[in-house]
């Protein structure tokens, strides 16, 4: 009796660490989209040309279907007045930063989804609904999203933004690279619309050298630092500018990648599903255990009455 | 003594004054409920794209699985380290369980935005996603406990079913089907048993490691990467508080004698594990060196304080006391402490420390979410009287001569 129980409980035990591991198997490959190509393609934004003009934003605008004033309202300089964030309806937008000293230029800087070589955003959903394509995009799939904006808890950028105001079907958004307008050979809206060739595009390679290249050429104009080389371990749009980044209300953030601790501690608890099985097969032995010691001081309980 | 223990319904009327009152909260939260789904989270909550998650993510969520935590804890007590005397309060503590993990998915239900996807999941899966674990785990262990939970339902049904008119020619064969049932669930419990246990060990560890990845987003005071461990600890540490306050209110409210033995030798296992809990939450800090941040006075220091001296401090205080150990009273009260402290705890992990680059308006939750959160909870305490007056639940003395018709097996 004792064995035969043993026995089924060590069969089922077997049968179900074995089913668990078959699982594990798909669960390696379960996993979205992530390439880091070799000549992905990113944007250089050079804060020091850009005039504020916005063009940028209507033209991001057009290219996305979402609703716009006309162009000539966007010569408006009043907006500048409070920062703007992107939202659902505003994929990228321009702020300006007043010089300090009378005699300078107000620094205007372009914000959109930075594109990250590691991206929080891909390794926080839940379903898998963004990815990191060839091309460097960070794309989001309408398909796949079931609203819980854990994309916009991990983004180190704050960029994701989602429709609060919709009760059916709302969307998360973001600048996706233009990927739609990239696929037949065109450039990204805003890159396309700049006037003052703020923007460049090319492959993320190119454009760093580029950058390095300026900063040396003119130590005077920019400060030494490249945002988005190494931030959160490289991101595909890099920003150049004539002071301190921080001043510009971009966040300070170290070179370690956004998901790296966390992915790290998730594949240790879960690494081929051995420490799960193993805690289970543990207790179980703990169960049978105490169950037989239960059952045998029972047994001398019985005999001694 | 625990031979004339035994679960039983208890027929009570089911309408108090306090029932009432928590009927119209449970009420006004389900209307908010429906204003939700008709018109937005926007139109109802004050989240906003800087703050993605409120209340109904930290407290009905978070805390909402970290109280639930008496299920499992007593689960490994009663049947994996097999101490029988506690079997009379595995009941209770799991219909907590059931009751806590079956909110926290109707929570995460009116949380997500496209709520009619939320089993996308079960086949879109992203292993990297600490979201996707915690998310898959709970889905499987709330379809466990209502597997644990089948047993007393066969019991409540066995030799008494009985459907009217029409349907009673299918009295015998539904009769026998649970007791099928029944004897099938009884050979394979100890499978879901341990399976509970440790879905609850990876689940409550993993809620922990969900805020990690918002890295410098999070206050340095509970941004570590040990949060996994913490949250796993405090976890276990709430399990017996949870079962204790839960046992005094249940005998006050139904006039029954409070379990004076049991809620002592659970007492005297809490300080073990808070000792350990904060042992370890404050060898994190030291590490880290994160205390420099308690000189600061503001609304993160002051709220890390009240976590820890109120929430663990005080009551690992209490319940090395041989005077609180003798009296339920006194147990509940430390019992409460903790239960705070994790709640506290919860919270400020996923809304006080959650500070963002760029703020326009603080976060503080609306008159919906509150009244929603308090909504669910009322909600969760009328389906506990409920099934405790329907199903055998509570143990209660038996006069002798009330034998069953059917003999009751120790779940
Ligand atoms: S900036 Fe944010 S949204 Fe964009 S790729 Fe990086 S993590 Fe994702
Ligand atoms: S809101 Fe959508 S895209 Fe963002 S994490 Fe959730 S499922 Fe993924
Ligand atoms: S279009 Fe070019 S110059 Fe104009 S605001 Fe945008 S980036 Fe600046």
């Amino acid at each position: 009796m004792i064995n035969e129980s043993r026995r089924k409980f060590l069969k089922t035990s077997a049968l179900i660490g074995a089913g668990i591991t078959g699982l594990s198997t798909k669960s390696v490959k379960a996993e979205p989209k992530y390439v880091l190509d070799e000549n992905r393609m990113g944007v250089l934004i050079d804060t020091t040309v850009c005039i504020g003009c916005r063009k940028c934003e209507w033209a991001c605008k057009t290219a996305h279907d979402l609703p716009t004033q006309p162009i000539e309202s966007y010569d408006d300089r009043t907006v500048f007045e409070k920062m703007r964030r992107p939202d659902a309806k505003a994929l990228t937008v321009v702020n300006e930063y007043p010089p300090k000293e009378t005699d300078q230029f107000p620094i205007n800087v372009k914000v959109q989804c930075m594109h990250c070589d590691k991206p929080a955003c891909v390794s926080a959903c839940i379903v898998g609904a963004f990815s990191k394509e060839e091309n460097g995009s960070v794309i989001w799939d309408t398909d796949k999203c079931i609203g819980c904006r854990y994309c916009m808890v991990a983004c180190p950028f704050q960029i994701p933004a989602f429709e609060f105001e919709k009760a059916w079907h709302p969307d998360i958004r973001k600048c996706d690279f233009c990927f739609d307008r990239t696929k037949e050979g065109k450039l990204p809206a805003c890159v396309e619309i700049c006037p003052m060739e703020v923007l460049t595009y090319g492959t993320r390679k190119s454009l760093i050298e580029r950058a390095h290249q300026k900063i040396s050429l003119y130590p005077d104009r920019y400060i030494k630092h490249i945002y988005g080389e190494f931030e959160v371990g490289g991101t595909s749009w890099l920003y150049l500018a004539s002071k301190d980044f921080h001043e510009l209300q971009f966040p300070k953030l170290g070179t370690n990648t956004a998901p790296g601790v966390s992915e790290a501690i998730q594949h240790g608890i879960f690494a081929y599903f051995v420490p799960p099985v193993a805690l289970y097969a543990l207790l179980g032995g703990v169960m049978w255990i105490n169950k037989k010691k239960a059952e045998s001081n029972k047994n001398k309980e019985v005999h001694h009455e | 003594m625990s031979e004339n223990m035994k679960p039983v319904p208890l027929p009570r009327r089911y309408f108090t004054p306090t029932v009432i009152v928590i009927a119209v909260i449970a009420a006004v939260g389900l209307l908010f409920v429906l204003a939700r789904l008709i018109f937005g989270i926007g139109a109802v909550t004050n989240l906003s794209n800087e703050f993605p998650w409120g209340i109904w993510i930290g407290i009905d969520v978070a805390a909402g699985v970290a109280l639930a935590a008496g299920g499992f804890t007593t689960a490994a007590l009663g049947h994996i380290m097999h101490k029988e005397e506690y079997h009379l309060i595995t009941r209770p503590a799991l219909l907590t369980a059931m009751l806590g993990y079956t909110f926290v998915a109707v929570s995460v239900g009116i949380d997500l935005g496209r709520y009619y996807y939320i089993w996308h999941p079960l086949i879109m899966w992203n292993g990297n996603s600490a979201l996707f674990e915690v998310g898959m785990c709970v889905m499987i262990y709330l379809t466990v406990l209502y597997i644990e939970f089948l047993p007393i339902v066969t019991e409540r049904f066995i030799g008494r079913v009985n459907l009217p008119g029409f349907f009673k020619r299918f009295n015998v064969s539904l009769d026998k089907l649970l007791r099928a049932l029944d004897r099938g669930l009884d050979k394979t419990m100890f499978i879901f048993i341990i399976a509970g246990v440790v879905l609850s060990c990876l689940h409550q560890s993993s809620l922990g490691t969900l805020m990690i990845i918002a890295g410098p987003k999070m206050h340095p005071l509970w941004q570590t990467p040990i949060l996994p461990l913490l949250f796993l600890l405090s976890a276990m540490s709430v399990g017996f508080p949870m079962v204790i306050f839960e046992s005094y209110l249940t005998s006050k409210s139904f006039g029954l004698k409070p379990e004076t033995n049991i809620m002592a030798n659970l007492g005297s296992m809490v300080a073990p594990l808070l000792g350990i809990y904060l042992s370890f939450k404050l060898g994190d800090m030291v590490i880290r060196q994160t205390f420099v941040y308690l000189t600061e006075f503001n609304t993160a220091s002051v709220m890390f304080v009240i976590e820890i001296v109120i929430g663990v401090v005080v009551p690992l205080r209490l319940f090395l006391s041989p005077q609180i150990q003798k009296s339920p009273m006194g147990l509940s009260i430390a019992a409460f402490l903790v239960i705070f402290g994790v709640f506290l705890n919860r919270m400020n992990n996923f809304i006080v420390a959650y500070n963002p680059p760029y703020v326009f308006q603080s976060y503080f939750p609306s008159i919906g979410e509150i009244s929603v959160t308090a909504g669910f909870i009322a909600l969760e305490i009328l389906l506990f009287r409920a099934f405790v007056m329907i199903f055998p639940i509570v143990s209660v003395p038996q006069h002798s001569g009330t034998k069953a018709k059917f003999s009751i097996r120790s779940v």
